[in-house]
């Protein structure tokens, strides 16, 4: 049954180009889904290790930058997209070893800290990085002869991407080393006792989470064929952050959930109103002051949590105002 | 022999600048354990009120301190009706001022334009006061000399009376203030107050040097964050050194390696952080 629930979705997601047949909306689910990637990515260290970066936008944007360097100095695609994630997990390896120096609010400000790093790079290093101007690249790869210069050519490649990333951070949460990931979330003096190496399997986490947020970066820079500093971003970081928290985090689906709900939010919240930072701001923090748990089971509680105030009101008027007289 | 001079006069003044910005950073994340990210924004939003009050008419040195003051407010609205409804969830707390970041920029590009806006030097203070021969431009030494008695007037209110004392209690083990009677809650709305107000305060006093700008706030947080890893967090002395160290390097990595003044900006940070993760002045901070 559920196998077969499993099939049914993935063949509407590979056939979604047809019954979509408006490229606009076929290019909204690419990055859709090349979002959902760099949460599945984030939520690895997000929800499972219980480790908040605000600096995996530069995790993302030097995977992007770095491609479009190699692909621009003649590299070909291959080559680019090897380099550019060898470049990713080198920098990721690097921010793992300065923000794990901290866990909890430390690990957020060392990691806000180098993803402002990263944005000072990409805006400063002008004769790398062409500054504010960013770095353009000409042409798309074509994988086996495949053409990805379309809307639902591009759909495909993302899709496959996307499934290889929802499947490989299944199988790692579900394995013991997702377990034992989960242990130093949730106790970490206790793993230690248990001959846990804490600190490494924080660190091999961070690897994984950043290699995913790299392929993002990478599907991110063939997507617009264009990288700009406002890729990493304090707000970029935000945004992924904002994906894994809405989807509700530790969740295997949440951040698929969330990168939905952001990019359909920000593509039409664009499109009436230039104010999409007001927007995300304000979904923000109503998001962590009602529903810290995450949309989908947040807004279950809320409906309950009304449901039974109706219910308890309608059923015994008299019940609440005796209790207040004793 | 003379470039020298200058720039370390105009790393000591955005030192200067860097510490009544950051004072107020640190002690809120020493009290509170909040890396307040709305800070920047606090900043740009008491420099875009004082611009807002000059053009009303106001003189300087009252702009700045109704800026100060008006931010303040705001500061403790929002720890009083956001941060409050969150006790103890330090990382809501933080995802909350990044939110309200984003809005406050958003907010201020609808309420002031995106052009940049000059805040012009008070009269008094035009031209350049000479230092057997060197001269300086006089408004810098100004704001050198703010910063260093307000540094002065915090050192006293922290180290000589007894709200200073409670809070020092508060920033040392909290859960021990709380059962000797001081109300930490109420410190927390203090604190906040007082280092937006700083904030606001020192947008004002930074127009001059700075202007005021969409993004103006995404570029002050981040030295505001370097101060307070190198200073360690809740620690004034660590403050004032991290403030002046930061002045230094920004202002030399701009002249001398314009292209990686970031890079200059956080190696020393990054250095601090793999040897003294707590800071050159705190103690244990995460």
């Amino acid at each position: 049954m559920r196998r077969l629930g499993l099939s049914l979705v993935l063949v509407v997601l590979a056939a979604l180009p047809f019954w979509v047949a408006n490229s606009y909306y076929v290019n909204i689910a690419s990055q859709i889904l090349l979002y959902a990637v760099f949460a599945l990515g984030l939520n690895v260290l997000v929800g499972y290790a219980g480790l908040v970066s605000l600096g995996h936008a530069g995790l993302f944007g030097i995977a992007a930058y770095a491609g479009a360097i190699f692909i621009n100095g003649g590299a070909n695609h291959f080559i680019a997209i090897l380099g550019a994630l060898a470049a990713t997990l080198l920098a990721a390896a690097v921010f793992a070893v300065l923000a794990l120096r901290g866990t909890g609010l430390g690990f957020v400000m060392i990691t806000v800290a180098l993803g402002q790093i990263v944005w000072g790079v990409a805006y400063r290093w002008i004769s790398i990085t062409n500054g504010d101007n960013g770095v353009s690249i000409a042409t798309r790869p074509r994988p086996f002869g495949l053409s990805l210069v379309t809307a639902p050519g591009f759909y495909w490649a993302t899709l496959l991407v996307f499934l290889a990333a929802v499947t490989t951070v299944a199988i790692f949460v579900g394995s013991p080393f997702g377990a034992s990931l989960r242990g130093t979330r949730d106790q970490p003096r206790r793993m230690n006792a248990l001959g846990y190496h804490v600190w490494m399997i924080r660190f091999l986490a961070f690897l994984f989470s950043g290699l995913w947020s790299g392929v993002a970066g990478v599907l991110f820079l063939y997507y617009n064929q264009f990288v700009s500093p406002q890729v990493v971003a304090l707000g970029a970081s935000a945004e992924a952050l904002l994906m894994v928290i809405a989807g509700g985090t530790g969740t295997l689906l949440g951040p698929v959930a969330g990168a939905v709900l952001v990019v359909i939010i920000k593509n039409v919240a664009s499109a009436y109103i230039a104010r999409w930072n007001l927007v995300l701001g304000a979904i923000f923090v109503v998001i962590v002051i009602f529903m810290p748990e995450g949309l989908v089971p947040g807004s279950v509680r809320l409906w309950r949590w009304t449901a039974d105030r109706l219910r308890a009101r309608m059923v015994e008027p008299g019940g609440a105002r005796q209790k207040r007289g004793a | 022999m003379n470039l020298w001079l200058v720039l370390a006069g105009n790393s000591i003044a955005f030192g200067g600048l860097l510490f009544l910005l950051s004072a107020g950073f640190s002690l809120i994340f020493g009290l509170m354990r909040i890396p307040n990210l709305t800070h920047g924004s606090l900043f740009m939003l008491g420099a875009y009120f004082g611009t807002s009050l000059i053009a009303a008419g106001f003189s300087f040195w009252p702009a700045a301190i109704a800026a100060g003051i008006g931010v303040a407010i705001l500061g403790g609205l929002i720890e009083r009706l956001l941060l409050r409804r969150l006790p103890g969830a330090e990382l809501a707390q933080v995802l909350v001022t990044l939110g309200l970041s984003f809005m406050i920029a958003d907010l201020c590009l609808m309420g002031w334009g995106g052009d940049p806006i000059e805040i012009a030097t008070p009269a008094a203070l035009h031209g350049a006061t000479f230092i057997s021969s060197v001269g300086f431009p006089t408004y810098r030494l100004a704001v050198i000399a703010v910063a260093v008695i307000i540094a002065a007037g915090l050192w006293m209110l922290i180290d000589r009376t007894r709200l200073g004392a409670m809070i020092r209690a508060g920033v040392d083990d909290p859960a021990m203030a709380r059962v000797v009677g001081i109300r930490v809650s109420r410190l927390f709305t203090i604190v906040f107050c007082l280092g937006a107000g700083l904030a606001g305060f020192a947008g004002v006093i930074g127009g001059p040097i700075l202007s005021v700008y969409p993004g103006l706030d995404q570029d002050m947080l981040p030295l505001a964050l370097v101060v307070v890893i190198l200073g360690g967090s809740g620690s004034l002395v660590g403050s004032f050194v991290g403030s002046f160290v930061v002045g230094v390097l920004y202002n030399f990595g701009q002249a001398m390696l314009p292209e990686l003044a970031y890079v200059v900006l956080f190696l020393p940070m990054l250095i601090v952080l793999v040897l003294r993760p707590q800071g050159l002045f705190g103690r244990a901070a995460f």
